[in-house]
């Protein structure tokens, strides 16, 4: 009887092993496809290999050298974006969260309803309004109109997400030091920020993301090629002749994909300890 | 003596009453009144000088937002429109303040009438300070706020009740509101009637099944990790959350690279061993197939990740009573680990649904929405937002795609109130 058990469970594991091994070539094929065709030579995609014979890194050095090239000016723009974006966000959704968290004042209550709801309902849902809004104050096709958009479109999710993380850091502190005569900004600078810290990390780190990795609201801001952001101009790379660019958009999406996967791997702890805590806790 | 009460509870006599009303006159007033001259003098100031740069302002842009203009070329409806509602935004800001100072006046003369004496005055700026403090830290915030996502979504209702397409667009012409028009048009002209069938019902089939696939596999792959008899776990949690590192963006254009039915490499590689060719991009039915697959492959693993991290959380002594008590695998699942996993997850699982809902990406940048479909204006495979999309800058039908926004919002908000009750932010208000 116990061996029978024991070969069972046997069985067991080797199924669980089998299915994850499953699991590792579905996830693993089209990421080394991609490794694959950014070193095969030439461009035709109907000519190249999974394994080619004489692997190239000729695509990589033709995004950083040939004039016909693009990539550093989008790579700049995308990085402009994303710091001016990360920085703005932590500012406004601190003060914010801090106010909510910590204040008893008028409207607080339909505020949070407010926040709740407004993340449901994208950016893109006023992509109608955005665009004919843009144009008619003359904010489209800028780098500024892209990051103003994208700093009021992270407001409601991530004021809710600090705001969950302040409400477990204990009362007693603050009122602690205002026993000893601090004010409001006070508190809110020596003891509630030091304290927030990594959520404000993972809220710099989402809205750093962001901009490499958005494609839909820069297609809409932005129309001259000059001012494209990395997904952008990556897409419009393969749209026009998907087949002839293809290795070079390979090349292209590898050189923003590891970073952003290893920054990404390293801090996902983080991330999932705030999402629930942010749910959940509230 | 309850009626001389009555009659004393509005009488001008009481000064709490005398302030109100002089400050609903005369913004300050009441103040004044109440012997605080620098508030009054304040407020009035504001008051004033609120009413005087804002007049033709919001009379231009009340003005406006009825009529929409009245002269073709000169008056520019678009423009009238966002100005009426920036108008209306103003002018609720002055409201506001004017609502504060009556109160505001009010409350003073009640302290008065009590005898408290009137505040210094840095007693009286350090009451402000404190009181109007979240206020200011707010402040910035909501500004932002409410011009970039209030005013949009505002501005966008109006327009689903306006005529303003391509061959009727200011500064040509002028719009005008034209009611349910839009709506009704939607669910009776055949063209619209058809296509807004078909790319709602495949909205809501491509919500409920690829959420529901990805959040099956992540739980189940949660469940096998965290089987006690399996090693190596951090390298296979990393392996599983890798789909989910990759931009999206990135993951998406090459799936729809591998799945093009001439040069893609799950045709050419390995559809072909089995002399299969599976027209994944020009058949509507198939290129759905593609993309709630690849769908499940991209959103499997925020789920996992999410479960992996509560199931750790599960106290190990409830699985250790379910053993004394005989309980097989199936009962511990279903009664200890399940109600555990959905109590911490329920609101984000459901904003996953919400997201699908909404999932523009994976569409757009799959296939475009394509293959074109015969007798309907969207793709196959588009869902409402994608059709949204399409009908503003491919066709500038911007009145119609208005109105399908204002369809989804009123979905959205199903989402909405089911993730509200979730929710147990509210339950644990008032701690503060």
């Amino acid at each position: 009887m116990a061996m029978k058990q024991k070969t069972k469970s046997k069985i067991e594991v080797t199924f669980i092993y089998l299915f994850f091994l499953l699991m590792f070539i579905v996830i693993a094929y089209p990421l080394l496809w991609t490794v694959m065709m950014s070193i095969n030579p030439g461009s035709n995609m109907l000519v190249t290999q999974l394994f080619p014979k004489n692997p190239t890194l000729e695509h990589y050095k033709w995004l950083f050298t040939s004039p016909n090239s693009d990539y550093l000016t989008w790579y700049k723009n995308s990085l402009g974006v994303a710091i001016a974006n990360s920085l703005g966000s932590i500012v406004l959704t601190s003060l914010i969260a801090y106010a909510f968290s910590r204040f008893k004042f008028v409207g607080r209550k339909y505020g949070l309803y407010m926040f709740l709801l407004l993340q449901m309902f994208p950016v893109l849902m006023g992509m109608v309004a955005l665009y004919i809004l843009l144009t008619t104050i003359g904010l489209n096709d800028s780098l500024v109109g892209l990051t103003l958009i994208y700093l009021g479109g992270q407001i409601p999710f991530n004021a809710w997400l600090v705001k969950g993380y302040l409400d477990t850091i204990p009362k007693e502190l603050d009122e602690a030091a205002k026993i000893d005569g601090a004010g409001h900004l006070r508190i809110f600078w020596t003891i509630i920020l030091p304290l927030a810290k990594p959520i404000l990390a993972v809220v710099a780190l989402f809205n750093f993301m962001a901009p490499f990795m958005d494609f839909l609201l820069p297609k809409i801001v932005l129309t001259s090629p000059e001012k494209y952001t990395l997904a952008l101009g990556l897409y419009n790379f393969i749209n026009d002749q998907f087949s002839t660019n293809f290795t070079q958009f390979a090349a292209g999406s590898i050189l923003i994909a590891v970073p952003i996967a290893l920054v990404f791997l390293l801090l996902q702890k983080y991330l999932i300890g705030g999402l629930t805590a942010g749910a959940t806790k509230g | 003596m309850a009626s001389s009460n009555d009659s004393s509870k509005y009488s001008l006599k009481r000064p709490r009453n005398l302030a109100t009303l002089l400050s609903i006159i005369v913004p300050g007033l009441g103040q004044m009144y109440n012997r605080r001259f620098l508030k009054g003098i304040f407020l009035f100031i504001i008051a004033t000088s609120f009413l005087i740069t804002t007049w033709d302002f919001l009379d231009i842009g009340i003005w406006g937002l009825f009529t929409l203009g009245t002269i073709p070329r000169e008056h520019h409806s678009v423009q009238l429109l966002i100005q009426g509602l920036i108008s209306v935004i103003v002018l609720l800001f002055g409201i506001a303040i004017y609502l504060f100072n009556i109160k505001d006046a009010r409350s003073d003369a009640v302290a008065k009438e009590n005898g408290k004496p009137n505040p210094g005055l840095l007693k009286g700026f350090t009451n402000f300070y404190n009181d109007g403090f979240p206020y200011f830290m707010i402040l910035p915030g909501l500004i932002m706020l409410i011009f970039i996502v209030v005013l949009p979504l505002a501005f966008m209702i109006g327009i689903a009740f306006t005529d303003y397409t391509q061959y009727n667009a200011p500064p040509r012409n002028l719009l005008s509101w034209v009611g349910f028009d839009n709506f009704i048009d939607l669910f009776s002209l055949d063209i619209w009637k058809n296509t807004f069938i078909n790319v709602f019902t495949w909205t809501i089939v491509w919500t409920v099944v690829a959420t529901t696939l990805q959040i099956v596999l992540g739980l189940f792959l949660a469940l096998l990790v965290n089987d006690k008899r399996i090693k190596f776990k951090r390298t296979i949690r990393t392996v599983l959350i890798l789909p989910w590192a990759v931009p999206a963006f990135v993951s998406i254009l090459i799936f729809s690279a591998l799945f093009n039915p001439t040069f893609g490499a799950i045709n050419r590689d390995i559809l072909s061993q089995f002399n299969l060719i599976i027209p994944w991009l020009s058949d509507p039915f198939w290129a759905k197939v593609a993309i709630i697959m690849i769908q499940t492959w991209l959103g499997f693993p925020f789920v996992f990740a999410l479960f992996t991290g509560v199931l750790q959380s599960v106290p190990a002594d409830m699985y250790e009573a379910a053993d004394v008590d005989g309980g097989t695998r199936w009962q511990k699942l279903k009664f200890i680990t399940m109600p555990h996993l959905l109590f911490a997850t329920a609101p984000l699982l459901i904003m996953q649904y919400a997201q699908n809902f909404n999932n523009f990406n994976i569409i757009y940048l799959f296939n475009e929405g394509d293959p074109a479909v015969r007798g309907q204006n969207a793709g196959g495979t588009d869902i409402l937002i994608s059709w949204v999309y399409k009908l503003t800058f491919e066709t500038n039908n911007y009145n119609m795609a208005a109105a399908i926004t204002i369809i989804m919002g009123l979905m959205i908000s199903i989402f909405a109130f089911f993730q509200f009750r979730k929710t147990a932010a509210f339950k644990e208000e008032g701690r503060y």
